[in-house]
């Protein structure tokens, strides 16, 4: 149980990592939105069955968390957490998609196989960016962002909601999961309709705890407009790291890196 | 604003579930004044307390709050004026630091940056919170929470204090400071509770509420010695107006 709890309670650790001070801290919000849009789009534009091509992208990645002091084993931690999702996405990838692409001595590889391992890996960089984005700008700072890129305002606030929600969500659902277990003795299996129940409950429940968070809002000004501490502003050299992501992002995209570095290496064409 | 008065007229409010939960109810709050709104659990102080900084808008009657009426129109002004500290804390704290929460209210009135900082900085020392301010808020305990929750409301500077139970959940010391912090202040408050103890300490008037119906409205002290009032409410003495329960059979003999 306590497993649980701290898995999900890390989660408002990335807004406290959001507060530090490091090169990709200071970069303006926008950009940072904008590159990690073109990063996402880069790695899922891929084809089915390339791996190889994409593995770059990880490395870029990599380097922008360093840059960002944020911890890997964190972030890794956060992705395996969401994983289940990707993995119900491709799982009966290997069924259905039985063409052998590649014999390895006695093992063949199958279409299926490679393009499970794509979708995971795709996977894994797309929400590695995603947390990395929220680690080093904050989720307010992101909305903001994206209002003054064009996006309109409703969806922003739509958002804030939505990621407010999930803290009382969780810890509503946390609370119950706890008073539930207090009650069930020798590890006995609860019943479906229990589950309903609790569903249920947990849906009214956060609902009205929902509602009283949005009253102090109210309570404090809140008139659907993101109000934030910093000031935006674009430097020269946020335009610079704009182009230089850009330039990478579109070189990694275009051509396969590894496989022209093996070439170089090995001296096949 | 010149004066801060807190007027109810024949105030109703009926929840769709058919609860009758604020029935006709009147009362006036002059400027500078503490008053106590106490009663039953479900009597509905929750209620009429939402009614004050407009969340709820009233089915019957009015609420006056300074020279506004209580309207849609109003409703802005009015949260300005009014500050409402919930009863519970968790609500009211939802940004990822202390800093930021506090922040959040002045960030709103379009306050420029420096102000901001300046009021936040004020509002947590007059809390004695500032040693907090880099700290998430849900990882503080039940007083420190209570104290960043009344500073965000401070740094809107209101003309009013709402409170819902400030000392529910909170251990002897945190409340004996809270009391003492609410003590300072020179707002016009309006605190809800079922701390008698407390009200004895900081409100020179109280107001009685049972089934949503105001009961008796006067002088904390005589209001306090009504005993057949106060069961008739669901209450008791304030400890310290009861007589000593181990000293009482002594002195009988």
């Amino acid at each position: 149980m306590a497993k649980i709890d701290t898995a999900f309670f890390d989660l408002s650790k990335l807004e406290e990592m959001a507060n530090n001070d490091t090169v990709i801290h200071r970069i303006d919000p926008r950009i940072k939105v904008l590159v990690a849009s073109i990063f996402v789009l880069c790695v899922v534009s891929f084809h089915k069955y390339t791996i190889s091509a994409i593995l770059p992208f990880g490395l870029f990645l990599i380097i922008v968390m360093g840059l960002a002091e944020i911890p890997a084993f964190f972030l890794l931690k956060k992705i395996v957490l969401v994983s289940p999702f990707a993995i119900m996405v491709g799982i009966f990838n290997p069924l259905f998609d039985q063409q052998p692409i590649m014999v390895l001595g006695a093992i063949t590889i199958t279409g299926g196989c490679v393009s499970f391992v794509s979708i995971l890996l795709r996977f894994g960089l797309c929400v590695g960016a995603v947390f990395v984005l929220i680690a080093s700008t904050g989720f307010n700072t992101i909305c903001l962002a994206m209002v003054k890129l064009g996006m309109p305002k409703i969806f922003a606030v739509q958002l804030l909601m939505l990621y407010r929600y999930i803290f009382v969500l969780i810890e509503e659902g946390l609370r119950m999961y706890q008073a539930m277990t207090l009650r069930t003795f020798h590890g006995r299996a609860i019943a479906m309709k229990t589950y309903m129940h609790l569903a249920g409950q947990l849906l009214l429940r956060t609902l009205d705890r929902a509602q009283r968070i949005h009253l102090a809002m109210l309570c404090r000004g809140f008139d659907g407009n993101i109000r934030i501490r910093q000031s935006l502003g674009m430097a020269r050299i946020d335009l610079f790291f704009l182009a230089v992501s850009f330039a990478i992002l579109l070189l990694m995209r275009c051509y396969n890196i590894p496989a022209m570095f093996g070439r170089l290496i090995s001296g096949i064409t | 604003m010149s004066h801060h008065i807190v007027e109810v007229h024949n105030l109703s409010y009926t929840y769709a579930d058919g609860t009758n939960a604020v029935d006709d109810i009147s009362f006036r709050i002059h400027h500078g004044e503490s008053v106590a709104v106490v009663g039953a659990n479900g009597a509905g102080k929750s209620t009429l307390l939402l009614h004050l900084n407009g969340y709820l808008t009233p089915q019957n009657g009015k609420v006056r709050i300074g020279d506004f009426p209580l309207t849609q129109k109003t409703i802005k002004d009015i949260r300005k004026t009014v500050g409402m500290v919930f009863q519970n804390s968790d609500d009211q704290l939802f940004m990822p630091t202390v800093y930021d929460d506090v922040a959040f209210g002045p960030l709103n009135l379009g306050l420029p940056a420096e102000e901001v900082e300046q009021r936040v900085l004020e509002a947590l020392s007059r809390t004695n919170a500032e040693h907090l301010k880099d700290r998430p808020p849900y990882k503080l305990s039940g007083g420190e929470k209570r104290a960043v929750a009344i500073a965000t409301v401070l740094a809107m500077s209101p003309d009013i204090l709402v409170m819902d139970e400030p000392t529910s959940n909170l251990d002897p010391r945190a409340r004996r400071s809270l009391i003492d912090l609410l003590a300072g202040f020179h707002h016009t408050k309006i605190i809800a509770t079922h701390d008698l103890d407390m009200v004895l300490d900081l409100c020179e008037r109280t107001i009685v509420i049972l089934d949503g119906k105001i009961m008796a409205d006067g002088p904390t002290l005589e209001i306090f010695q009504n005993t057949d009032l106060l069961v008739t409410c669901h209450l008791e003495k304030p400890l310290r107006m009861q007589p000593c329960p181990v000293l009482k059979p002594k002195v009988l003999k």
